[in-house]
Order: structure tokens, then C-alpha cells, then sequence
């Protein structure tokens, strides 16, 4: 297996190098489940697929090693089998997903607010940069300051900076209770107990809000949890935790809708911002999701004022746009990419406009 | 006198910042000439003290003009001589950024000065039952713009985090003095991390002149608990032990008999001196949550052979608990004239092999060490007892220190946890990362400051440096003649 593994990112290299002498674009894939973010990329598919399998996982030491074509399925169930789980719950969007393709996009799931994104939990990678090098950064140990922290920085690079072949992740132990209490409120209510959540020492591990229903999912000890709860108040939750699983994976009804879908990200305010279209508040109220054929622009006018991000996450709009950086930020995002990736070939365009 | 303070770049420079922000007589710059790492020292060229933002931008593109080195500092605490001034080159002290701009108690963040004590953010928003987590030993004095240089820690990172995860942005002056944003309070900005590429980039990439926090709820309750055993492998599967049982606590720290009766011989915290390790473990959240724990925790503390478990009964025995490892580095200054602290990060499992090393390794040396270490998250800090008076001694501990990151290096740790590698540790880069990733930090560098001007020397050794110290020292961690003893 290791050695099938080596031999895979042997071939990568030497399709990477050659690559780059040719000036050949690479569209690097995973799983192919998120291909419906981020910028329209170009170039021939180039699968990590075949870098498969758990490199190393002990635990007790909260680390595992994984190689980047593995399915994040198959990471999550051998975690589980130790009580473990992946802090930052990621959506999937699809079986096939990996979880190289998982940290390169770096989406997080219902309970980024309290545990963290999927940044916070990459402690090292092996990457093969623009050049063909096999790179390795970070490492398997909680606290690295040696070097800049490459390992962070491809955390929703999207392949643009290098083609992840192997992550170590810290994880963490997966809750003994999880609750979900229901609230009925108003939008205005709701946002005041999801942001007056976030200064409070409560084990709230996700708060959602979606057709006058607050949902709070509380996650610790059972004493932990049932204490919060009697002091939260709310009804128990009927549907449970499936409710925070078809959230993370775009399966409530909510999503099926045939309009465009946004992602609206912005500072956590206590009070309620009115989009045009149906919308769902999560993250402790830091993210929007709008079902809106309003077009990027008008919602991107609506969203500046507070400081926040507006990204297409699919649906009809093929001209959707999303948020890119600005000025001299842009300019060092593209120093930045010719630096890890001179030829300009891994997934160019992905992230932002080619020069 | 250096050649700086005759040149043209002085004229401008004064005409920039007031007169009394410019210092320039010997006498003036000398508390300048090291950080926490005394055994690095040069005077600068110039030192500065800016107030605003239109100066540090000033400086920052004088700098660019004439080509003049500039090395930011904090409060010069780091212990790795990140901020070992440039001899010939600009010693931009943010000390006079101090300011706390503004608390935003919704979205539970603070925007601050980098000049700003770490403990002053907590003490500012005690009022409002917040706190910033990270804690580093030196967070009475050090400065939040050295933490995200250095990306400090503390006893709490396990379960919350390093800086990296409680800045959320910051501004930044690049080389040549144009002033961007980088982060954001909203959650996942467009574009590459350039914030974790600055945090822990040891001032290469830019000077932070205001810095986003993120601040958390303090926890209702906490509890400490210490664990004696007559064996370090006891305590270290006691910590594995824990981790198993899905808890995660606030800290869990482990020192060894010379730590434990230096420390107990100075501050009386009820340590057994008797003990061949010490666990201390902290247990943080709902007064329900905390009380579940500390049941799990003793029991699991006695089945590992922990001969002695005792619960601080109140916040004064708790704070007496912690009083000997928070003083375990003066304590150990009491007992030796000099020490010298190491910073390696191992896996947890490698611990009693590495203790063992470090014994054998400094019986070779002719020095003692005494190791405290945050258990939970394998960061390493053994303390190497000398005296820079004897001839020679200064040269075999530092030798001695870098045989110790090499053994770090190979059982799959790192050579710095939480402390950078400055000047100090440059060397062992070259034993941790190959040719092609000092390439691309190189590269990276580059991207921000391509006239290598932002502290020179530091955190990324030259190409050639590794060359010459491979081939005289160790290739990727082996030594080419284990058996020999180095001085």
C-alpha cells in the first residue's frame, strides 16, 4: 500500500513537472464533489485519487496522517471507531468526496463558530508545488513554529499553491451527548441568542436559524448538556442531529429550491440583515445562506457595508460570481501563487482571474 | 557610531518622526541589543519609536529607499533572538503602540494595538466575562504583535488553541510602506491565508500595526488536580489515558524531579520532592461538565500508578498547584547561575524515550537538565543548567541544546513548539526541512519583502548555510557517527 502510494506520488510529480515544462494546465480532482466551487478552472484533470489510505493514526495523540485521495467517508469511520471525529464537521457534497479535496477547499460545517474551521486543524502536509517538488510542512505534533505555516496557508487554496498528497489533522474526541432544542422566534430574537451564545461559557456546538425556528445543538458531557439545556429553555428537537447533517450537506428542503444558492459570510451583529430570497442563519449568525436570483453585484452592495463575503455555492446562474481579494492584496495573491507555482499550471483561474 | 547615523537616511528619517522618537546615542540603543536571548546581542544601527501609523510608514519606505535592514520588536521577551537587533539596520520598537482600539462584545473580538500586553486584553475585557486564551509564561510583559510574529502558546493550547486560531486579522505595513488588511471578522475571507502565513512568520513578511482578537467566554469553573508517580513512562500513558477517555483538558502539565524540588524549594507549592514526575492537569467549563471530569480523571490518574492524587479543594490550593510551574523556569535560575531553555515538540509517545536521551546526552555534556513539559500537547521544554562564568560551558549547552532538537527531529517532532527560531535555532532548520522547502520559504519571503530587508538572518537559513552545516553535522536528522560525543 505504502509503496502503491509512493509510486502515485512518484507519477504526479513526474505529470507535474512535465506539466510545467510544457505550460499544460492540471485540473486537479478529488472526489469531484465540489467542482461547483470557486472560479471556472481550466486544464486536463489530474486525479489524486490514487493516493489513497490512513498513513498514521494514533488516538491518543489526537493526530491522524491520511493520504490526500482517501474519502473523507472512510477518514470519518475509522475516526469514529476510537470515539474520534474531524473537529470542523466538513461537508462532503457527494460520497466520492477526499479529503484532499476537503482541506483544499476548506469549508467547515455547522459548528466552525465553537470548535473552528478546517485551517485550525491542519498541523502539516506533503504537497508537490508548481515545480514537480515533493514538499512537506508542518508535522504530527500540536505546537510547530518552525518555518512559515505552509500547512495553513493551503487550506482553501483549492489546489492553486500545490496538489495536498498527505495532511495530518488534529482531531478531537467525538461528544458523548449531542441535544438539539428548537426555539420559535423571530428573526431579531433569534440573532440576539445566537450572538449573545458566543460570550457565553455553554456547550453549543451549532445555532441555526430557518423559517422562524432557532435550532441550538448542544455537545459535551451528558451532564454538561442537560444542565445548558435546562438553562436554554426550548423544546427538544424532534428530528434530532439529522437536522445538522442535511444542513452541513445542502439536503434540507430549504436548498432545493431552484434559484442560485449564496454563501453570505460577515461579522457576527445582533441584528437581522434582510436579503432578498429565502435565507437560513447559521454559524452563531456570522453566515447567511440565500436562495436568490438577485445577481452577485446587488447582494455584494448589500453585504459591503458589514464588511462580509458573498459566494456562489451553485444553482442555475452560470454567470455567478463570488467575492475575490482587492488591489494590493490580489497582487500579493498572485506573487504568492507564482511563487509555489511559476508556470502558472496547477487549477489556474481557480481562485481568482489569471493575469 | 555606525556609518547609518551619518547618512542621508538619518536626515530623512528625523524629518519623519519627532526628534525624541529616534533613538540614537550608544547609551540609548543599548537596552535594545537583545531580546529574551541574551546570549544574542549587537547594538542597531537606529533605534525608533513610532506612535502613528503614518510613521511606521514612513520608516518602512525609507527603509525600502536606502536598502536598510529593519527588525521589528515587541516587548523582547522571545527567547530565540527573533528580535536580536541589525547592526546596521533599524530596531523599530512598537512599544508605543499600546492602545486598545475597541471591544466589540457581539461578536466577542477586540482590535488592539500591537503593543499591547497579552494579559492587558484579558484584564480590559475581565468586565464583560471574556478572556484572550492564549497565555504564554511571559504574558505579563510580552506583547500581542510578538505572539502572532512568534505564534506563542501557553499552558491552555490543547483545548484552545494557539494565536493562530484567536487572531482573526490584522493590519499589516509591508516593506516599502503600503498598508494592507489581511483576515477578517467574517469568516473565511476570498483568497490565499495570508493571515497564517504571517502568524509565526518571526517579522519576515511585515510589520502588524492592529491586531483582531478573538476573545472567549471564561469558564465558570476551574479545577486542578496533581498527580505524583514513581516513573515518567507512568505518567506519560496517565496522559494518553486521559486523552482516550474523550477528555480534553484546559492544561495537563508534567515535570521531573529536578524541576519538581527546584520548584518546590522556591515557591512551597506542596510538591512531592520524592516524585520521579509530577502530572498537573486542569479541568475547565460548567461547575456539571468540570465535576463529571474530575471523577473520570482521578480514577484514570490511580489505574496508570499514580501514587498520590490530590484535587485542589479551592482557588487558592488551585492557584498553589499552579504556582510551581508557573515559577519552574526562576526556580530553576535560583539553583544555577545560568539556564537555558529548549523548546522541541515530540510526539507524546516518544517521551520517555526522549527524557532518556536527554539524560544520556547531557551525562555526555557534563551538564544537568530539568524538564518541564506541556504534556498534552508534546511540547517539550528541558532547561540546561550552566554557568557562563566557566570557560567553555556556554559553547557545550548550546551544543547540547541542539543535539537535543536533533533527537526531537527524529523521533517525528519539530525543533521549536512555541518559541521560533530567530537566530538561535537556524541550524536545525536544516535538519528539519530539505533543500526544496527552504526554497519555497525563501520564495514566500520573497513575495512580501524581495530585498530580504525585514529581519534579516532569521527563522530561514541560506542554502548554503545547510550546506555547510550538513556536511559538517547530521544529514535529515542522522548523525553520521552517533557514538562520538560533540562539544
Amino acid at each position: 500500500m505504502s509503496e502503491d502510494a509512493d509510486s502515485a506520488v512518484a507519477a504526479l510529480q513526474e505529470r507535474v513537472r512535465k506539466a510545467a515544462q510544457d505550460g499544460e494546465a492540471l485540473a486537479i480532482t478529488g472526489g469531484g464533489t465540489k467542482s461547483f466551487l470557486g472560479r471556472v478552472s481550466r486544464g486536463t484533470p489530474c486525479s489524486v485519487r490514487t493516493v489513497q489510505g490512513v498513513v498514521h493514526y494514533e488516538p491518543t495523540e489526537l493526530v491522524v496522517t491520511v493520504r490526500a485521495g482517501t474519502r473523507l467517508t472512510e477518514l470519518e469511520s475509522t475516526l469514529a471507531q476510537s470515539g474520534q471525529m474531524l473537529p470542523f464537521e466538513p461537508p462532503a457534497f457527494g460520497e466520492g468526496a477526499t479529503i484532499g479535496g476537503t482541506i483544499a477547499c476548506g469549508l467547515s460545517g455547522p459548528c466552525r463558530p465553537y470548535r473552528g474551521a478546517a485551517r485550525d486543524f491542519v498541523l502539516g502536509v506533503r504537497c508537490i508545488n508548481g515545480k514537480g517538488d515533493a514538499l512537506r510542512f508542518g508535522g504530527e505534533v500540536m505546537k510547530n513554529v518552525a518555518g512559515y505555516d505552509v500547512s495553513r496557508l493551503m487550506a482553501g487554496s483549492m489546489g492553486t499553491l500545490g496538489i495536498l498528497t498527505e495532511v495530518s489533522l488534529k482531531v478531537l474526541p467525538l461528544p458523548s451527548c449531542n441535544q438539539t432544542r428548537a426555539f420559535e422566534m423571530s428573526g431579531e430574537s433569534a440573532i440576539e441568542l445566537m450572538t449573545s451564545l458566543l460570550g457565553r461559557s455553554l456547550p453549543v456546538s451549532a445555532t441555526a436559524y430557518l423559517d422562524g425556528v432557532l435550532r441550538l445543538r448542544l455537545s459535551g458531557s451528558e451532564a454538561a448538556v442537560n444542565t445548558a439545556a435546562g438553562a436554554l429553555g426550548g423544546e427538544l428537537a424532534s428530528e434530532g442531529d439529522a437536522f445538522w447533517s442535511q444542513l452541513k450537506e445542502h439536503r434540507l428542503g430549504f436548498f432545493a429550491e431552484s434559484s442560485p444558492l449564496w454563501r453570505i459570510s460577515l461579522k457576527p451583529r445582533n441584528d437581522v440583515i434582510h436579503f432578498p430570497g429565502k435565507t437560513l442563519i447559521d454559524w452563531g449568525g456570522a453566515q447567511y445562506w440565500v436562495k436568490s436570483d438577485t445577481g452577485f453585484e446587488a447582494l455584494s452592495e448589500l453585504v459591503r457595508p458589514y464588511g462580509g463575503y458573498v459566494t456562489v455555492f451553485g444553482g442555475s446562474d452560470q454567470g455567478a460570481r463570488s467575492d475575490v481579494p482587492q488591489d494590493t492584496v490580489l497582487k500579493l495573491n498572485r506573487r504568492l501563487k507564482a511563487a509555489f507555482d511559476p508556470a502558472g499550471i496547477l487549477n489556474p483561474g481557480r481562485l481568482f482571474a489569471e493575469e | 557610531m555606525t556609518e547609518l547615523l551619518n547618512t542621508s537616511f538619518l536626515k530623512e528619517l528625523l524629518s519623519a518622526l519627532p526628534e525624541a522618537a529616534v533613538l540614537r546615542s550608544p547609551d540609548e540603543r543599548r537596552p535594545y541589543e537583545c531580546d529574551g536571548l541574551s546570549g544574542y546581542k549587537a547594538l542597531p544601527g537606529v533605534v525608533v519609536l513610532p506612535d502613528t501609523l503614518e510613521q511606521v510608514r514612513s520608516i518602512m519606505q525609507l527603509c525600502q529607499t536606502h536598502s536598510v535592514p529593519v527588525v521589528a520588536r515587541g516587548a523582547g521577551t522571545g527567547l530565540s533572538g527573533g528580535a536580536t537587533p541589525h547592526p546596521e539596520g533599524v530596531l523599530l520598537s512598537m512599544a508605543r503602540f499600546n492602545r486598545i482600539v475597541s471591544v466589540d462584545p457581539v461578536a466577542c473580538t477586540a482590535r488592539v494595538q500591537p503593543g499591547v500586553r497579552n494579559l492587558a486584553i484579558s484584564e480590559a475585557v475581565a468586565e464583560r466575562g471574556l478572556y484572550y486564551a492564549p497565555d504564554p509564561s511571559s504574558q505579563i510583559a510580552c506583547t500581542i504583535g510578538g505572539n502572532v510574529a512568534e505564534n506563542a502558546g501557553g499552558v491552555h493550547c490543547l483545548k484552545y488553541g494557539l494565536t493562530v486560531h484567536n487572531v482573526l486579522a490584522a493590519e499589516v505595513v509591508l516593506m516599502g510602506g503600503e498598508v494592507i488588511e489581511i483576515g477578517s471578522e467574517a469568516p473565511d475571507q476570498p483568497g490565499y491565508d495570508l493571515m497564517a502565513a504571517f502568524i509565526g512568520s518571526e517579522g519576515m513578511l511585515g510589520v502588524v500595526t492592529e491586531i483582531t482578537v478573538r476573545l472567549l467566554p471564561v469558564p465558570p469553573t476551574a479545577r486542578a488536580l496533581m498527580a505524583a508517580f514513581g516513573d515518567v513512562e507512568q505518567a506519560a500513558s496517565a496522559v494518553a489515558s486521559i486523552i482516550a477517555a474523550g477528555i480534553i483538558p484546559a492544561g495537563l502539565e508534567m515535570m521531573d524531579t529536578p524541576a519538581i524540588i527546584a520548584a518546590e524549594d522556591f515557591v512551597q507549592a506542596g510538591y512531592p520532592r520524592d516524585a520521579a514526575a509530577i502530572l498537573l492537569c486542569e479541568l475547565d467549563g460548567t461547575d456539571a461538565e468540570v465535576q463529571t471530569e474530575i471523577e473520570s480523571v482521578s480514577s484514570l490518574l490511580f489505574e496508570c500508578g499514580a501514587r498520590s492524587v490530590d484535587v485542589a479543594c479551592d482557588e487558592s490550593e488551585r492557584q498553589r498547584f499552579w504556582s510551581g510551574r508557573k515559577n519552574a523556569f526562576p526556580a530553576v535560575g535560583r539553583i544555577s547561575p545560568d539556564y537555558y531553555c529548549i523548546d522541541g515538540t515530540i510526539p507524546r509517545r516518544a517521551l520517555g524515550e526522549v527524557l532518556l536521551g536527554i539524560s544520556e546526552l547531557a551525562a555526555r555534556a557534563g551538564l544537568r537538565v530539568a524538564n518541564v513539559f506541556h504534556a498534552g500537547d508534546g511540547n517539550l521544554h528541558p532547561l540546561i543548567l550552566y554557568d557562563s562564568g566557566k570557560p567553555g560551558e556556554f559553547e557545550r549547552t548550546e551544543a547540547l541544546g541542539a543535539e537535543i532538537l536533533q533527537l526531537c527531529v527524529r523521533v517525528g517532532g519539530t525543533i521549536t513548539g512555541e518559541h521560533g527560531v530567530g537566530l538561535e535555532k537556524i541550524d536545525q532548520m536544516c535538519v528539519q526541512f530539505g533543500k526544496a522547502e527552504l526554497e519555497q520559504f525563501h520564495a514566500l519571503k520573497a513575495v512580501f519583502d524581495p530585498e530580504g530587508l525585514l529581519n534579516p538572518g532569521k527563522a530561514v537559513p541560506t542554502l548554503s548555510r545547510c550546506a555547510e552545516f550538513n556536511a559538517m553535522h547530521v544529514h535529515h536528522g542522522e548523525l553520521p557517527h552517533p557514538e562520538l560525543p560533540r562539544f
